[in-house]
């Protein structure tokens, strides 16, 4: 992934048209499968769902991180389930590449959490460049 | 201190920004309770009993005389409830038996954060502004993620330390900032970090306790300690590590935590800690967290290994502070004044032995204020007396001050020169009671007079005992001894390691209180780490003080002399073990039976 591609939201319509025009293979993992289980699946397909049932529960991020950094999966890594507005950003961060918003939210408010922060401390699957402080000014007062 | 940088001050803008969206989103309906709350929680907006409560991060415990003087500001202008929220609560309580409840005050914790109790919600954003226009906010403070991370009080100033922890400590604050995939963890999250040889932050206690040591060839590394936990299941931590090289603890962490983010319960809150993980797992969690750090340094190439220059970069922010008030040479004069007036004044005497420790700078000592008084709960804090403790940070400490585990402020730069004028000017403060480790330096939850958790009050269980224990010479008769007071079992008053620990129990809507003995912290005088055993069936409120003062009584009795010294409360505990205490508190139960 290059730092400039941003999570695409997408709607529960656009999800279920995807869903049936899926030409190649689509893999949902169940938020408690262990990603390298299912790696040669997962070689092939075109699309990985990671399901949040509640958003509390957040076994779904490091799933995400396993598909990118640990089995260097390249496809499209979709959120589904129970997505908010406010964790699409801890969502882009893990590695995921899309989201089905739930009915009734705002773009515009979910778009509004995805530019809040100009940067973050710890490197991610997006940014692999922690502790490097050249752009982070100085600690003089 | 660490000095933050625009990077880090627009961070924490950024956050309050965020916070205060969602508190709109929330209250134009936009964003359902269900939905907002783990959100406040994560900034540290509580609902309790009458009232919200904020939580505030102090990272490592360090404060700066400007933060405390916006601390005394909150403190002053948000306080306050309305008055419609304040009539209801006083009504509650009162009909508890509680008779005063502050306003305008901060509190201190165990995990070394604050705490204000009565700010509405509708100024909630207001505050965090505040906060952030001093570097301060209240990120990860509560919900099921990494959350503060505390330290040594003494870190940088100990005699006993090895290394300075604050600098990883700060590491470790940014990197579990926000850290994207950690935010949704099982359950809460704590770490402790200690660097001296004294644990004074009971790293066994934490989820993940980290002391730093040197290897026999030299090199800094850490011990590492998982699963460490109080609740209704108190456990110490195992020892993953005995040593891991210090540039590996943060990939080693997040090992450590992915996975207790995969496998930790979900099911049941109670079972949810990593602590469950680590005791049902056993060396195939252990197993498992080695697998995936090797994964993490082979595969994914160590990328939260800590650069030499980054850990120099940050250890630069820790350096003695050059001030005159700490750069000064020794005075003779001002330390023939001191000990002249000490020789006069029991309790300027008493407050040197009990309240001023050696610091690793000859001309240095480090002061301990006492929150533990009178007509005040253990760690409270009205507005003035934050203001009091900024000024006197400011012209004592080198504007530096800390809060401890066992809530109380340190002041860790004070030349020996200014120890006379500091404690005039504390003791002018109601700060200096020279009671230090002694039982009225107690530990005490806010309790079921805020918590919504709470079974029972703990605040006035404080209160009884320290009225009965006024005099100095009876309590420094008695010796050091650790009393924890927690309200329910989720232990914020850390019951378990108290050498004596009150825990407050429901009981057909009464509040009762059961009593544990020899549980221990970790400290040297303590002993190794462990939960406290339960004398017998609780105590009535009215019963708990006539119990303190037999278990005293029956110690002062019993200890045995110990070379030079006599055996600590604590100590004869161990020798002796909990049958003559047992005795001793059971005939209150039958006295109070006989009178009642």
């Amino acid at each position: 992934m290059n730092g400039s591609t941003r999570i695409r939201l997408i709607t529960l319509a656009e999800h279920a048209s995807d869903a049936s025009n899926a030409s190649r293979q689509v893999v949902s993992l169940a938020n408690d499968a262990d990603p390298a289980e299912q790696k040669e699946l997962i070689a092939t397909a075109a699309r990985v769902e990671l399901h949040f049932p509640n958003f509390t529960d957040g076994r779904a991020y490091s799933q995400a991180y396993l598909l990118r950094r640990r089995l260097g999966f390249k496809g499209d890594l979709r959120a589904t389930g129970d997505v908010l507005v406010d964790q699409l950003i801890q969502m882009e961060r893990t590695g995921f590449s899309s989201a089905v918003l739930k009915d009734g939210i705002d773009p515009a408010d979910a778009q509004r959490q995805l530019d809040r922060f100009p940067a973050f401390y710890q490197g991610d699957v997006i940014h692999d460049a922690p502790f490097v402080r050249s752009d982070v000014g100085s600690n003089d007062e | 201190m660490y000095q933050y940088t625009e990077f880090d001050q627009s961070f924490v803008r950024s956050r309050a920004a965020q916070f205060r969206d969602q508190l709109e989103r929330w209250q134009s309906g936009k964003l359902s309770e269900d939905d907002f709350r783990p959100l406040r929680l994560q900034n540290g907006w509580y609902v309790q009993r009458h009232a919200p409560m904020l939580r505030v991060a102090i990272p490592y415990g360090e404060l700066s005389s400007r933060q405390l003087r916006m601390l005394a500001r909150i403190a002053r202008e948000y306080d306050e409830p309305e008055a419609e929220v304040y009539r209801l609560a006083s009504e509650a309580q009162r009909k508890l038996g509680t008779v005063r409840l502050p306003t305008n005050y901060a509190h201190f914790t165990t995990r070394t954060n604050v705490q204000f109790n009565w700010i509405p919600l509708s100024k909630a954003a207001d505050v965090m502004d505040l906060l952030a226009s001093v570097d301060m906010h209240g990120i990860q403070t509560s919900g099921n993620c990494i959350r503060n991370i505390s330290c040594d009080e003494r870190a940088g100033v100990a005699p006993d330390e090895i290394a300075d922890p604050r600098p990883f400590a700060e590491i470790m604050r940014q990197w579990t900032t926000l850290h994207p995939e950690f935010a949704f963890l099982p359950r809460k999250f704590k770490i402790a970090i200690t660097g001296a040889s004294e644990d004074r932050a009971a790293t066994d206690w934490h989820d993940v306790g980290l002391r730093l040591l040197r290897n026999e060839a030299g090199e800094l590394g850490f011990r590492v300690t998982v699963g460490g936990g109080m609740g209704r299941t108190p456990v110490i931590g195992t020892v993953l590590r005995e040593f891991l090289p210090w540039q590996h603890i943060m990939n080693y962490i997040e090992a450590v935590v992915r996975v207790y983010n995969q496998y930790g319960r979900r099911d049941n809150k109670y079972k949810a800690r990593i602590k469950i993980l680590v005791k049902a797992e056993g060396q195939r969690y252990i197993d498992g967290v080695e697998e995936e750090f090797r994964q993490i340094v082979e595969h994914d190439g160590g990328p939260h290994t800590i650069p030499l220059a980054e850990l120099e970069r940050v250890s630069a922010c820790f350096a003695l502070p050059s001030r005159p008030s700490v750069d000064a040479p020794i005075d003779l004069e001002a330390i023939a004044t001191s000990n002249a007036v000490a020789l006069e004044t029991p309790q300027f005497e008493r407050w040197l032995q009990r309240n001023v420790s050696p610091h690793r700078n000859q001309r240095l000592r480090i002061v301990t204020l006492s929150f533990k008084r009178l007509l005040q709960a253990p760690g409270d804090a009205s507005a003035e007396q934050l203001d009091r403790v900024a000024d006197l940070a400011e012209r004592f400490s080198a504007g530096e001050a800390r809060v401890t585990h066992t809530q109380n402020v340190v002041l860790p730069w004070v030349h020996v020169n200014d120890l006379l004028p500091l404690w005039q000017a504390a003791r002018e403060a109601g700060l200096a009671s020279a009671n230090v480790n002694l039982l009225t330096d107690m530990i005490a939850c806010p309790g079921g007079d805020f918590c919504a958790l709470a079974n029972a009050r703990s605040i006035p269980v404080a209160e009884a005992i320290t009225e009965r224990y006024q005099d100095l010479d009876e309590l420094n008769d008695i010796g050091d001894i650790d009393l924890h007071i927690s309200g329910c079992i989720n232990s914020c008053g850390h019951h378990h390691s108290g050498h004596i620990g009150i825990l407050g129990v429901d009981k057909d809507g009464k509040e009762w209180y059961q009593v544990t003995l020899g549980g221990s912290d970790g400290s040297h005088a303590s002993g190794r780490a462990q939960a406290g055993k339960v004398i017998g069936p609780s105590f009535s409120a009215a019963e708990v003080p006539e119990v303190i003062d037999a278990l005293l009584s029956a110690y002062l009795d019993i200890r045995a002399t110990v070379g030079e010294r006599r055996e600590s409360f604590v100590e004869t505990v161990r020798r002796a073990g909990i049958e003559p205490f047992r005795t001793a508190a059971d005939r209150v139960r039958t006295l109070m039976e006989k009178t009642a």
